[in-house]
């Protein structure tokens, strides 16, 4: 096994449209037999950028993302790491790009420590032959400086994740990617289970990672916690691109619109408003009433 | 520090989560240890069976010579406790240790008396052979992705009928003496057999064992990655842990350790029996549940399944000094199974504050 390679402090590399992105995908399908999971999609990441991936459940971002981390072969179309063709044949060759996946299931072990969680798969060692061991005090001094850098204070590294909070959590699987390498990280709806404050915190960490020169691809289908983060959105829709968009060109309601979800938001609108109506004129809002939405089926 | 900050969005102040973190008392970290349970229920085992003792007009249970005879029973399970539990912990099951036990002790046997070998080559054999019968075991669960509970309980009748087949054809019994005067003249079988009045060798095989296997889990990375694979195997994967090499090489230690066990047994009672090792993989599995492991993988003490051992030893001997009909053997362990579940699960809950 090869010794870990933590990453070197980062600094940020000047933003400039010349250089080439970090990643991209160009034009990629991927079919799963008869099923078209994604067709003819290309996104792009540039170091020092957020790029949001929106769209509803089922619109094929787990399938991108797959692609991305190496887990899937494209069946058309190609990756691009700094401008340079490559494959992605099994998660190692991804990682090994700078390419670190943080999966919705965060690939944590509740039942492990923090700084046996931090360091799965990369321990450090001392020692030689028999007697090369893991070094459980490098472990937690480095686990406990980068958990703090990122935000949060873990004052036993030997607690067990499984007592962490769904943020924490988020932020040990975050900061353990940059820790180790990271150059494009790809957050895998990190914010779908969480509560306000601590999708928050994650949010905070996506812009953070960006101000430290990464390249974040940001998968989520709520529009209200891409729109402040992101520098371009790109949109799937029943896996095909509904097109790639910088920021301030679109407002919410436009990207909900292109998300496929927008006719539902207007209608459930359009309700609300029959209903505010009808008990503003005194009358009992419900009764008798048939909705926009029943009509239609 | 004198480090410049970033310009924004990096850092958050007040660091959340920490005013939600409660200082924890030496007590609490120590009973936040899987291997707690263990060690309460096997003092607790202790206090009961020398109260039995006592009130049967015994005092024999407490002796030297008493305690000497239940750390051996103790050490027979104890022996292949840890490989046992360290499997367990890497989220697997072997069913098939009690017939590698009869297996091992077998080839043992057909090497001295109907191979001439030399005993020390057949003990070779032996092991080598039954680790690689571990090793298959590993690579069916590996490449089917069955539950090893089903994979090993079809190997473990196979591995039991090849063994008495086998014996059978070549020695038409199945039951092999073997020459004392060879045991006695062997270099290595001093090993295990060596006593020394009431002590006998194989208690040393059970807590050295226990040690290695402690320091393994505790301290190396492959430790590491056994907690890991058995946490989720597809996460640890994801991580660049080696998944299948892990679980081969533990399947392979158990296997291991169950030749082990063979071989102190055969040079103690000097033959080899095919049914030796009957039942060992339910004891098995109650030191480590005992000891705190859980049987969904990913969490266990090593040494937790040594003290389990103890209280399974204990429990088997002080119900004969205590007089008792040893039918009573099955209860006592059903119930103490039980009881230290349920207060292995309670700690867990208490101390480590798991839901």
């Amino acid at each position: 096994m090869e010794q870990p390679t933590p990453a070197a402090p980062a600094v940020a590399p000047p933003k400039s449209p010349d250089r080439p992105p970090l990643l991209e995908a160009r034009d990629v399908s991927k079919y799963f037999g008869a099923v078209v999971a994604l067709e003819h999609v290309s996104l792009t990441v540039r170091a020092g950028e957020v790029n949001c991936l929106l769209g509803d459940n089922g619109a094929g971002k787990s399938t991108l993302i797959k692609i991305l981390s190496g887990v899937h072969e494209p069946d058309e179309g190609t990756l691009a790491v700094d401008g340079q063709p490559v494959r992605f044949g099994a998660p190692r060759d991804a990682l090994n790009a700078g390419i670190a996946t943080v999966y919705q299931d965060l690939s944590v072990m509740p039942l492990m420590s923090v700084s046996r969680n931090f360091f799965l798969g990369n321990e450090p060692t001392v020692g030689f032959g028999p007697f090369r061991r893991f070094d459980s005090a490098t472990a937690a001094t480095v686990a406990r400086e980068q958990m703090h850098q990122i935000g949060i204070d873990v004052r036993d590294t030997e607690q067990l994740v499984g007592t962490l909070s769904g943020g924490e959590r988020q932020t040990l699987a975050i900061a353990r990617a940059e820790y180790f390498g990271a150059r494009v990280l790809i957050l895998d709806e990190p914010t779908s289970a969480l509560g306000v404050k601590e999708s928050a915190i994650v949010l905070r960490h996506a812009i953070s990672a960006r101000n430290r020169g990464l390249g974040v691809i940001f998968i989520t289908h709520n529009v209200q916690h891409a729109l402040p983060i992101g520098d371009s959105f790109t949109i799937l829709t029943r896996g095909r691109s509904g097109g790639t968009f910088r920021r301030g060109e679109l407002d919410a309601a436009s990207l909900h619109r292109l998300m496929g979800g927008g006719e539902e938001l207007e209608e459930l609108q359009a309700d609300l408003e029959i209903l505010a109506r009808r008990e503003a004129a005194g009358l009992d809002p419900v009764a008798g009433l048939q909705f926009g939405s029943e009509g239609h089926h | 520090m004198a480090t410049t900050q970033p310009a924004a969005g990096g850092e958050s102040g007040p660091a959340p989560g920490s005013d939600r973190l409660r200082q924890i008392s030496l007590t609490q970290r120590v009973l936040a240890k899987p291997a707690a349970g263990a060690l309460i229920i096997t003092v607790f085992v202790w206090i009961v069976f020398a109260i039995l003792s006592l009130s049967a007009g015994s005092a024999v249970f407490l002796s030297v010579d008493g305690t000497f005879s239940y750390l051996d029973v103790a050490a027979q399970v104890g022996i292949v406790a840890t490989a046992v539990a360290l499997l367990m912990i890497g989220g697997e099951f072997d069913l098939s240790i009690g017939s590698l036990v009869g297996f091992a002790g077998i080839i043992i046997g057909i090497g001295v008396t109907e191979l001439g070998l030399p005993l020390w080559l057949s003990i070779f054999l032996a092991v080598a052979l039954t680790t690689g019968l571990g090793v298959i075991n590993g690579i069916i669960v590996v490449r089917t992705g069955l539950p090893s509970f089903i994979v090993t309980l079809a190997t473990l009748f196979i591995i039991r009928g090849l063994t008495v087949v086998m014996t059978a054809l070549i020695t038409n019994i199945t039951f092999i003496p073997i020459d004392r005067a060879a045991v006695a003249a062997d270099p290595i079988a001093g090993f295990f057999n060596w006593s020394a009045g009431p002590f006998k060798v194989s208690i040393l095989w059970w807590i050295v064992i226990a040690l290695i296997g402690a320091y393994i889990l505790g301290r190396t990375r492959f430790g590491n990655w056994i907690a890991g694979v058995g946490g989720s195997a597809s996460a640890a994967r994801n991580l660049g842990v080696p998944v299948a090499r892990v679980k081969i090489s533990l399947f392979a230690l158990t296997a291991f350790s169950a030749a082990i066990l063979a071989t102190v047994q055969s040079m103690t009672f000097f033959s080899s029996d095919v049914l030796r090792g009957r039942g060992l993989e339910l004891d098995a599995i109650t030191t480590a549940v005992i000891g705190g492991s859980l049987l969904t993988g990913g969490y266990g003490s090593v040494i937790g399944a040594a003290i389990g051992a103890l209280a399974l030893g204990m429990a088997r001997i002080g119900i004969v000094f205590a007089n008792i009909n040893s039918d009573w053997y099955f209860i006592a362990i059903g119930t103490l199974l039980l009881v230290a579940v349920v207060l292995n699960n309670w700690i867990r809950r208490r101390f480590a504050g798991l839901r």
